[in-house]
């Protein structure tokens, strides 16, 4: 029983050091600017163009429960026009971010788990490294920067996307004008709700991306191993995204 | 040069490599062979810093690998050419991508990168596949592309790891033709790891049995086709005991 937890602390006491060794190399691999950005470019159009309808239907579809939900709470007892504010809030304080990143720790974590994982076993990175490459620079550098920079893009939109289908919603089926909508979204509205928001939302990207490419390139043992090594990136993004949710909420809000 | 010093390597409880030591000279090509899991392709990646050893060392050209910083150790590879087991071509490259991403890590221009590619793959009898994509060729044409990218760099050593497994003897014929030819054309200095005899017979200039992390014998071929040692004459004649 002691020897277990000792072996379990000693497991987790090195995953914590592998972290920060993998941490370090992506540092040291940053000055080296000319073999990272091309691929930085691939991986941004990647992260972002391909990833943003899925973002943006999971958007659209919030929107129109939120602004139907909201209405049935507050049927009777707060104006109508309060549907605007907690859409607009919803979106750009905790749902367009969140979901976002849930969704795309599914599509872009678990892709470049599988990705690296295969490179990985199939000796792709050890080739890497015999053509005088360095795998963090070429590989997990524009990976993460991509991530890094395009998740609040993505969000963006999806905050966008989310509030006009909450307004449409409330104007095809909630009996509320477009003027009452627009004063309930600019009622408490502050500019630190879309940067909080989108700032949140880089965080997240810099964390599925970063667990993406550590699963990936610490993958082992074949066919299964990459299959082990994708769903862990899922498993390990979506909790440091709620993590991560409830850090920000409390330091910045 | 290159020269292991008393090499030792282990993975956990499993030891693999206890103190091997060989020298590989300047112009030769030396085969390592043993048992499969003897630590052979173990071995081969303490050459290009792949793997450190937990004791001893690699000497390439008078460096000890394990000691080099990252541009130390990048300098030793651009002098080496990777042979690996199944390829390890980029799947998501063409055939000319893959042999000409080296090159581009060296500074060439766009025009000697596609001069080199072109005379690697032709080379290796592959020329007109540049279009073509690692999964639409034979596991035969995938080991020679991986030997045209290696060739493409015009590298001081090839290390060729397990380069005929897999393939029927005709295409094995064939990658040891290359390996000879790439060795009388560039003049590189080869270590090829197999337990292909036929293949070791006629690249070798020497050849080297690894045996429980050690070498066992090492000698000329016909030194070693005429051993008395029971367990290499064993492995020689492939008898199950």
């Amino acid at each position: 029983m002691i020897q277990a937890i000792g072996r379990r602390a000693v497991t987790a006491v090195e995953a914590v050091g592998q972290v920060g060794h993998f941490f370090q190399d992506m540092v040291r691999a940053l000055p080296d600017v000319r073999t990272w950005v091309g691929p930085a470019i691939v991986q941004m159009r990647r992260v972002g163009v391909d990833s943003l309808p899925v973002a943006l239907f999971i958007a659209a579809f919030t929107g129109v429960v939120l602004a139907l939900q909201a209405s049935y709470t507050f049927t009777g007892a707060v104006p109508l026009y309060f549907v605007g504010t907690l859409v607009g809030k919803t979106m750009m304080l905790e749902l367009g971010p969140v979901l976002a990143g849930l969704a795309l720790a599914g599509r872009v974590g678990a892709s470049m788990a599988a990705e690296l994982g295969t490179m990985k076993v199939t000796e792709q990175v050890d080739a890497l490294e015999t053509l005088a490459y360095d795998p963090y620079a070429y590989l997990v550098v524009p990976r993460v920067i991509a991530g890094t920079l395009m998740f609040p893009i993505i969000v963006a939109f999806a905050m966008a996307t989310g509030i006009v289908t909450g307004w449409l919603t409330s104007l095809a089926l909630l009996d509320l004008s477009t003027n009452d909508f627009l004063k309930g979204l600019k009622l408490f509205y502050v500019f630190k709700d879309i940067w909080f928001g989108l700032f949140k939302s880089a965080t997240f990207g810099f964390t599925i991306t970063l667990v993406g490419c550590i699963v990936g390139l610490d993958t082992r043992g074949g066919a299964q191993g990459v299959g082990r090594a994708t769903t862990h990136a899922v498993v390990y993004s979506a909790i440091l995204i709620l993590v991560l949710d409830a850090f920000w909420a409390v330091v910045l809000l | 040069m290159i020269e292991f010093q008393d090499v030792h390597k282990a993975f956990g409880p499993k030891r693999v490599l206890e103190g091997f030591s060989l020298k590989i000279r300047d112009g030769e090509t030396v085969v390592v062979i043993g048992f499969s899991g003897s630590g052979k392709s173990v071995a081969l990646k303490h050459i290009v810093g792949l793997l450190h050893p937990d004791a001893g060392d690699v000497i390439v050209d008078g460096q000890a690998v394990s000691t080099l910083d990252r541009q130390g150790l990048t300098a030793v590879r651009r002098t080496i050419g990777y042979v690996f087991q199944f390829a390890a071509l980029f799947d998501s490259m063409t055939v000319a991508e893959n042999v000409g991403l080296g090159l581009r890590r060296r500074g060439l221009s766009a025009e000697e990168i596609e001069d080199r590619v072109r005379e690697a793959l032709a080379l290796v009898d592959l020329s007109g596949t540049d279009d073509q994509l690692p999964a639409e060729l034979s596991g035969g044409m995938r080991k020679r592309v991986g030997i045209a990218r290696a060739i493409a760099l015009r590298p001081r050593y090839i290390l060729y790891d397990e380069p005929t497994t897999g393939l029927d003897p005709v295409t094995s014929a064939v990658i040891d033709r290359l390996m000879i030819r790439t060795r009388e054309h560039l003049g590189v200095t080869g270590v090829v790891v197999t337990h292909d005899m036929r293949s070791a017979y006629t690249v070798g200039d020497r050849i080297a049995m690894l045996y429980e992390g050690k070498i066992r014998q090492v000698g000329g071929v016909t030194e070693i086709q005429e051993t008395e040692d029971p367990l290499v004459r064993q492995f020689i004649e492939g008898r199950p005991e």
